[in-house]
């Protein structure tokens, strides 16, 4: 097996490592660092359950090796909200929305959401939902991530 | 909200922010995957890659060589434990099934070894070392092979795992068929569908000694999982705790452990490590239990009013090989008239067993009835020349002709399916949109209306065991807050915000301060859980009751402290008053330290502390109506359908959360979307199945589900609190509505084929006049096949009498093997010459009997009333001091009965 030391950043924290090569960057995350925030629901790049944001990109952590995100800054959904537990804009959106039901895929829907309106961006509403066409959720039919990200634009639902 | 002081605060009705969600939106919640225990091993499943053969040879020596494994484990490894699966009835399953496989494999993805290693890397690469040699045999895939092959299984007599109704139709029935003015024959074809719950299966299984097991795992009641695993095991319930705090959506796929869950527990306990099996997608969509696939061809007649005069329904569905119970699915012709005035109605129902995945459960496992009866009212309307609106106000029933009885027994009394028609009609411009669609026809643009009623069964308890109520067990801490234990369960319905509110409104406390336990077989009591739309009605009603009990216990110590009248003390926001005296309020928190604190204060006979329970049993059922209406545009040159409206109007009684209502419907409702247009699990020939990935099978995305309208009726129900269950609704009308947008859209091209999914290329052929599905030849089994086919059984009075006949004469103890579990029972017989004369005996009471021996036989027939008038049809053979035959029980089908001379 190849073995790679790597060293990431993950909500704020630096992370050393020695890894085996074929470790994906989810399983780096929810395993090796605890972050089970991280939600892996196909392991396939579809259901956009396993977001993180990656030097300021949303990325599918199921499709990238967690040695591709040696020295990268990472944020998962755990690192979101202020250090005194107020929620973050997107998920303080999604709460008011009820834009969720079992929560298994919401932290990627988060991840995607905050990626796309970090540093004060404010897309428009097609920008926002074209992104959550990449998302699957199997309890809500969307109408509260779509009543969300509506808000995160700045439109009236 | 009122403000405290102002009157009681009501928090039913309200959309409060979730109590779920703060953990979920910030990483917090716990997932069965989430959870680590030290020394967790984990596992990886070597799997069957034919449908059907012969195990030859399994060689695991270089899997078990590989650095990091630790066992390696086939079915001759764990056989010595017990695993007596059972089914969600936890009666026994009707063929053997084994926790791996044990010679043979029955479909693709059938468990044949499984590995346990450090981590999962590891265990999948020793997977791949495992070497399997495989006898292949022809698999039987279809409803149609099913039909036309021996039996899959060698210890079933055919390919029949469930039957119900009648196979000849009453003369009758057949007359009012044949002489209606208007009859439809309609066909209605269901593909397979996977629940595909966002969080896969899986189970963290960890044996604390020889005697005590705890289970993580992810699933609909944590109290359902102990009875199974207690049973199934035959262990202590009391050794089994079983945990589940956040569930990522289930559907029907986990109502108990099936066979991989069973080995992970076993290999556990085996090896006395914890061990996690996390299911990956692959598997889940290849291997995990699946549902519907299902063909119902349904016969209507009218008469020259376009009123309903008869019906038959002929239903199948895969079982596949190993499904969590056989079934014929008997719900679709119980719930498929009773909303409208049908004289007559006769069915044939059945189940198949093929070499596929086992049949599981799927929100609305009956709602094949409300696709095929709306599906058909639509087609029935543009045949005869009458509007589908006027076609169902003309059958519907409505509050004025209820009380009713359905043919097959369902009593409505307080249905409302024709006003939530009309309730949308005034909410939905008819005549306009008419307008609009001849108007876009002329653009050569095609858009559609559909329009559908139901009513759904909610809130069942009480005639079938499992099925039980729910039960609160609720406290007013020392510090003046309250706890519950909820014997309710999330897997994303939000119990434990919906539950919170309904005791903060009833006990009068502040929502916050009102915290609700649940997901742990130690907290609360058994219950079946998240099964037919139920937390909501019962759930609600045990937390009313509940609170009650515990605010009289209140009012009663504080009105012995504060000297006043039980009647005049209120509890409102946390607080205690008495009426008119506002100087002697008293917080609940300091009412609740004398309570536990200083037993001397407390009135004579009362219990110290404030706790209360109360396990609610509703009516046995309880009615949730609907009517929805779909607006659709159809792409003729490409097949797209594309959703422009819908609106849901829906009565669910009394509405607790109406967020999480207008949530359950329109979960229910992206699931409809996805299986009218975009789902399909189906397999090859070779019973291969075809979608591995979610790039194959197509989940509804954001951009195929549109903005849903809601309009709510709330007539209360009968149940304390008057709630209505909303779980599956939309999932069962949502189908019918969409297909019949699409029909309505297409109808210049004919009558549209409901054949599911309608994707783009089926109403292209559709469209363009090409056939929407080819004609698939049914694989017809060898001439000389390996198992006979059944032979048609013998009437009794046939056989020839003989000269050994063994005499049945005496005292017998009997058991019928019926799908809700074993009925035991005493018979004693008396046989002369061809007459038999006889007595059934058990705690139901005793009946007598006559009719016909010959030979080593016995016949007889006799009528019952509970559950419902029936004729049961006897039919036993005598082997010396062993008895064996059948029982047909009318439309429940046919059981297995054996029995030993006394
Ligand atoms: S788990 Fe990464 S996209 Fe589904
Ligand atoms: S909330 Fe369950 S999958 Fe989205």
């Amino acid at each position: 097996m190849s073995e790679h030391r790597i060293n990431v950043e993950v909500n704020g924290r630096q992370q050393h490592a020695t890894i085996e090569g074929r470790l994906t960057l989810g399983d780096f995350l929810r395993v090796n660092c605890g972050y089970t925030g991280v939600h892996l629901g196909c392991e396939h790049g579809v259901c956009g359950a396993c977001t993180v944001i990656v030097d300021g990109k949303a990325v599918r952590s199921c499709l990238m090796l967690a040695v591709q995100a040696d020295g990268a800054k990472i944020t998962t959904v755990e690192g979101l909200a202020s250090p005194d537990g107020a929620l973050h804009p997107v998920q303080q959106a999604m709460r008011d929305e009820h834009a969720l039901q079992c929560g298994f895929c919401t932290p990627g829907v988060v991840m995607t959401l905050a990626a796309l309106t970090q540093d004060g961006a404010r897309p428009s509403s097609e920008t926002l939902l074209d992104a959550m066409s990449g998302h699957i959720c199997r309890c809500t039919g969307y109408q509260g991530i779509r009543r969300a990200a509506r808000k995160l634009a700045g439109e009236n639902s | 909200m009122s403000a405290p002081g102002t009157g009681a605060a009501r928090y039913i009705g309200q959309r409060v922010p979730r109590k779920e969600d703060a953990r979920l939106l910030t990483g917090r919640g716990q997932f069965v995957d989430d959870v680590a225990v030290p020394g967790m091993l984990h596992i990886a499943f070597a799997r069957s890659p034919i449908a059907r053969g012969r195990i030859v040879s399994i060689d695991t020596s270089a899997a078990r060589d590989l650095p990091g494994v630790h066992a390696v484990f086939t079915y001759e490894d764990i056989k010595d434990q017990q695993a007596d699966f059972l089914s969600f009835y936890l009666a026994p399953i009707e063929v053997r099934v084994t926790p791996l496989a044990d010679g043979r494999v029955a479909h693709v993805g059938d468990p044949v070894a499984l590995v346990v290693a450090q981590d999962r890397y590891v265990a999948e690469d020793a997977v791949s070392l495992i070497e399997v040699a495989y006898e292949e045999e022809d698999p039987v895939v279809t409803l149609d092979d099913a039909r036309n092959n021996p039996s899959i299984h060698p210890d079933a007599e055919s390919n029949i795992a469930a039957d119900m109704g009648d196979e000849d139709i009453d003369d009758n029935l057949q007359a009012l068929l044949d002489n209606a003015p208007h009859l439809i024959t309609h066909k209605v074809i269901h593909q397979r569908i996977s629940q595909s719950p966002m969080e896969t299966r899986g189970v963290v299984a960890v044996p604390e000694g020889p005697e005590e097991l705890t289970v993580y795992i992810t699933c609909q009641s944590p109290h359902a999982v102990a009875r199974w695993l207690s049973l199934v095991l035959g262990m202590p319930q009391g050794s089994i705790r079983v945990i589940a705090k956040d569930v990522g959506g289930s559907f029907g796929l986990k109502n108990h452990p099936w066979r991989e869950e069973t080995s992970a527990i076993l290999a556990a306990r085996k090896l006395g490590r914890p061990i996690k099996w996390i299911e990956d997608r692959l598997e889940n969509l290849t291997a995990a239990n699946q549902a519907r696939e299902q063909e119902m061809t349904l016969r209507v007649a009218f008469d020259a009013e376009a009123k309903l005069v008869a019906s038959h329904g002929d239903y199948s569905v895969n079982n596949g090989a190993y499904p969590l119970g056989a079934d014929a699915n008997i719900a679709v012709h119980m719930f498929i008239w009773p909303a409208y005035k049908m004289p007559a109605y006769s069915f044939l129902s059945r189940g198949w067993y093929t070499n596929t995945i086992g049949l599981a459960a799927y929100r609305g496992p009956w709602a094949m009835e409300s696709l095929a009866r709306e599906t058909a009212l639509d087609a029935a309307a543009r045949k005869i020349g009458v509007d589908p609106i006027e076609i169902r106000r003309r059958n519907l029933i409505s509050l004025k002709d209820q009380p009713a009885t359905s043919g097959l027994g369902v009593y409505v009394d307080d249905i409302t399916p024709a006003e939530c028609l009309e309730k949308l009609l005034q909410n939905f411009d008819v005549a306009a949109f008419r307008a609009e669609q001849a108007a876009a026809r002329k653009e050569g643009r095609y858009l559609g209306l559909g329009i559908a009623t139901y009513i759904e069964p909610t809130g069942a308890a009480g005639s079938i065991s499992v099925m039980t109520g729910e039960l609160a067990q609720l406290r007013i801490e020392p510090t003046g807050k309250v706890t519950a234990m909820m014997s309710t369960h999330s897997q994303g319905h939000g119990t434990q915000t919906t539950m919170a509110q309904v005791i903060a409104d009833r006990l009068g406390v502040p929502y916050d301060d009102v915290t609700v336990f649940e997901g742990d077989s130690s907290r609360g009591g058994y219950t079946p859980g998240a099964a037919g739309s139920r937390q909501g009605v019962i759930g609600g009603g045990a937390a009313i009751k509940a609170s009650e009990l515990l605010a009289d216990k209140v009012k009663r110590l504080a009105a012995h402290l504060l000297n006043a009248n039980t009647e005049s003390i209120r509890i409102e926001a946390g607080m205690v008053h008495v009426e008119g005296a506002p100087e002697m309020s008293r917080t609940l928190r300091s009412i609740a330290e004398t309570a536990y604190g200083e037993p001397d204060k407390l009135p004579q006979d009362f219990e110290a502390g404030l706790e209360a329970q109360y396990r609610y049993t509703p009516p046995p059922v309880t009615f949730t109506s609907a009517a929805h209406a779909c607006v659709v545009e159809v792409d003729i040159d490409t097949g797209f359908v594309k959703i422009q409206r819908w609106i849901s109007s829906e009565d669910c009684g009394t509405v607790i959360h109406p967020a999480v209502v207008e949530g359950q419907i329109a979960g229910g409702l992206a699931q409809a979307i996805g299986t009218v247009l975009l789902e399909e699990m189906s397999f090859d020939d070779r019973g291969n199945p075809t979608a591995a990935t979610y790039k194959d099978y197509m989940l509804p995305a954001i951009s195929d589900v549109p903005t849903f309208e809601f309009l709510h009726a709330n007539t209360p129900s009968k149940s304390v609190g008057g709630i209505r269950g909303v779980g599956e609704g939309g999932a069962i009308i949502g189908p019918p509505t969409l297909v019949n947008a699409i029909a309505d859209a297409l109808s210049q091209f004919g009558e549209l084929p409901v054949d599911l999914p309608l994707t783009p290329s089926k109403l292209l052929d559709f469209i363009e006049g090409r056939p929407v599905r080819k004609p698939k030849e049914a694989k017809r089994a060898p001439p000389t096949p390996a198992s006979p086919p059944p032979s048609a059984p013998q009437p009794a009075a046939a056989a020839a009498p003989s000269a050994t006949a063994v005499s049945a004469d005496g005292d017998w103890a009997m058991t019928i093997h019926s799908q809700m579990g074993a009925q035991e029972m005493k018979a004693r017989f008396s046989t002369e010459g061809g007459r038999l004369t006889g007595k059934l005996m058990s705690d139901q009471g005793d009946q007598e009997f006559e009719g016909r021996a010959a030979g080593d036989t016995v016949a007889w027939e006799m009528k019952v009333t509970k559950p419902v008038s029936l004729t049961l049809k006897y039919d036993l053979k005598i082997e010396g001091d062993k008895l064996s035959g059948k029982v047909k029980m009318g439309i429940f089908g046919t059981s297995k009965v054996t029995g030993e001379r006394l």
